[in-house]
């Protein structure tokens, strides 16, 4: 494979302040234009990972290459990285388009030949009418156009953003979501995005890379981080999943056989390089919207499918769907999305008794 | 309605209104009154009208040469404060990465002004005096042979004083605008590759120009209206218009006196003036 002039990679890198350690071996690879997120909830290390690459901070241990080069003490400019601050960090003296052509202005550029660059990627954001006042003059949205132009002014091989999107209200939050991807279509460079919204990170990334404790816990396409997570936590925060958990009954070929209350056993598939030991004790991920429920009356579950019986304790309507809590026995919460209209056709009412069931092969045995 | 709220904003202004009448307008009418009069030489003033009082002070040498001096003392001790005050600001601020140990040390930095003018100014006798620390140091070094005669009674132990005493006021104000600074916009210009000259001129100069201009008009009001560090650091070899002013009022002759202080308050006014005009302080202020 020939290196990419945008690749990621980072090789056993460290990061401890004093006694905490905020990044706690992290390998991983991002390939050249790709975007990925970093996901995970504050005090993950998320950001200070961010920060290594972009050089505003050194990794105590490990190293970190951009198109095949070790960075590690490097200046920002020398590693062709531009970041975007959370809450933007725009000069608040100078004007938009001062602001835009900072960068242009440290390298010795003439005035004149800065201002041409620096409108011609107001255009591409979008705000040319706005090249003339001062950041706070401006709203929320528009400061991140401003501030989105200013990183990609210098045509970094790598975007580094931090929360981009965290100042900005619901609405022009999905607004600018397209427009980041947009951009990064666009200018065809590696973005490296940093989030604690679950919802932004698989809309946007080709790769999700999910944090925890400083270390990272899955680093997978959106599709995969959601629909197969590999452990109770990724599923936890992704959301959109139940983890129920069980003991191990035994193994039959494919499928292990999963004890848990209320059940007459679980049947889930075997993963790849998983074989948990007789009696021990597994979570199961199983998707919301994969649950059917159904009355008790309605006789026994198909062959292949599973079936826990349990109480609906609430039920909140969404729009699209009905979000039905189910009572897991335990604190954890089971939920079923089930379609609108399919709930209202038969219209479970609180505290009644159903069966929720699901095909076996849809289940999931997490690690 | 309208007459109403009009009533409710002179309620409201009142307070202001009844410390500054008597303190600042009524005062600044009497001097300005008292400027035009004619007197008689024994404390006595002649209900008149003249400009007597401003002609004999703008034709002497004396006034010229005590407001050049005043220019002199101003720039040397607004260059000493800025200087002193920016980097100690900027320390402060930027490379104090402890916020409670940055206000510690701030804090520790008004320690001195816990005691006296006065004794602040006189402790420098000792250090700068003919037999004092300094020269007697060098002596023992071998350095000199004859003690420095410039160090005490001289223009630069007055500048030496000023600095001294007026620093503070240069901190409190660049160390305020520049803790307003998002550390943030410091790592956007280094991420654009600026060095740390550029990000000086660039970005925190820029953005500290009103705690400049604050500190700068403590400094210089402070040491146009001085004339006591000037009689004392300068051992009576220097004056400043206050002090002639003073000898004005000693003599009991009040008018020119009057006149004298009416015109340094125009030249305060106009400095000032001249400072606010690159800065809106008000912004700073208000913020």
């Amino acid at each position: 494979m020939t290196i990419e002039k945008g690749d990621i990679e980072l090789a056993g890198v460290f990061k401890r302040f004093g006694n905490f350690t905020a990044v706690d071996g992290v390998n991983l690879k991002v390939p050249d234009g790709a975007y990925c997120c970093f996901l995970g909830p504050s005090g993950c290390g998320k950001t200070t990972i961010l920060r290594m690459i972009a050089g505003h901070e050194d990794p105590t241990e490990g190293e970190i290459l951009i198109g095949g080069q070790n960075v590690v003490g490097m200046p920002p400019v020398q590693r062709r990285t531009a970041m975007m601050f959370q809450s933007y960090a725009l000069f608040p003296h100078l004007s938009v388009r001062d602001n835009v052509a900072f960068a242009l202005r440290v390298r010795g550029q003439s005035k004149q030949e800065r201002y041409r660059a620096a409108d011609s990627m107001l255009e591409r954001v979008h705000i040319t009418e706005l090249a003339d006042r001062l950041p706070g003059q401006l709203s929320g949205g528009q400061q991140q156009r401003v501030a989105l132009a200013r990183a990609a002014i210098t045509e970094p091989k790598v975007l580094l953003l931090d929360e981009p999107l965290s100042a900005l209200d619901e609405q022009l939050r999905i607004q600018m979501r397209t427009e980041l991807r947009r951009m990064q279509r666009d200018l065809g460079i590696t973005f490296i995005h940093v989030t604690h919204t679950q919802l932004e990170a698989i809309s946007l990334a080709d790769i999700v890379v999910v944090m925890e404790r400083g270390k990272i816990k899955q680093a997978a396409p959106a599709r995969d981080v959601y629909a197969q997570p590999k452990d109770r936590y990724v599923a936890e925060f992704l959301g959109g999943q139940n983890v129920l958990s069980g003991k191990v009954e035994r193994i039959n070929g494919e499928t292990v056989l999963i004890n848990a209350p209320d059940t007459e056993g679980i049947v889930v598939p075997l993963r790849d390089g998983m074989r948990p030991r007789d009696g021990a004790a597994v979570d199961i991920a199983v998707r919301r919207d994969d649950i059917r429920l159904r009355r008790p009356a309605a006789g026994a579950a198909a062959d292949g499918w599973n079936a826990v019986n349990t109480r609906v304790l609430a039920v909140e309507y969404q729009g699209m769907y009905v979000k039905v809590i189910l009572d897991s026995g335990s604190d954890r919460e089971f939920v079923a999305y089930v379609p609108e209209r399919e709930f209202f056709e038969t219209a479970f009412s609180i505290g009644e008794i159903v069966v929720a069931t699901w095909m076996a092969g849809q289940s999931l045995l997490l690690a | 309605m309208t007459d109403r709220n009009r009533k409710t904003g002179w309620f409201f202004a009142a307070p202001l209104v009844v410390v500054l009448i008597p303190f600042f307008i009524a005062t600044i009418a009497v001097v300005l009154i008292a400027s035009f009069l004619e007197h008689d030489g024994f404390g006595g003033m002649i209900a008149s009208f003249t400009l007597e009082n401003y002609a004999d002070l703008l034709r002497s040498d004396l006034t010229w040469k005590l407001y050049l001096s005043m220019v002199k003392f101003s720039v040397l001790t607004w260059i000493g404060t800025l200087v002193i005050g920016f980097w100690v600001a900027y320390f402060l601020v930027f490379h104090v990465r402890n916020p409670l140990l940055s206000i510690g040390l701030f804090l520790l930095g008004t320690v001195p002004f816990w005691t006296s003018n006065i004794i602040r100014m006189i402790s420098w006798i000792p250090l700068l005096g003919k037999e004092g620390l300094i020269n007697s140091t060098l002596r023992a070094t071998g350095v000199i042979d004859e003690p420095l005669e410039f160090l005490l009674f001289s223009d630069f132990a007055v500048v030496v004083a000023y600095v001294h005493q007026l620093t503070i006021f240069m901190i409190v104000p660049i160390f305020n605008s520049m803790a307003r600074i998002d550390k943030r916009t410091i790592e956007a210009a280094l991420d654009a590759g600026a060095t740390r000259s550029e990000i000086m001129r660039w970005i925190v100069v820029p953005l500290s120009k009103s705690g400049i201009a604050l500190g700068s008009i403590f400094v210089l009001s402070m040491v146009m209206g001085d004339f006591f560090v000037v009689k004392v650091m300068s051992g009576g070899g220097s004056a400043s218009i206050v002090s002639a002013l003073f000898e004005d009022i000693a003599v009991l002759q009040y008018p020119p006196a009057a006149a004298n202080a009416v015109v340094l308050l125009i030249v305060v006014v106009v400095v000032i003036s001249l400072i606010l005009r690159t800065v809106d302080v008000r912004k700073e202020i208000t913020r």
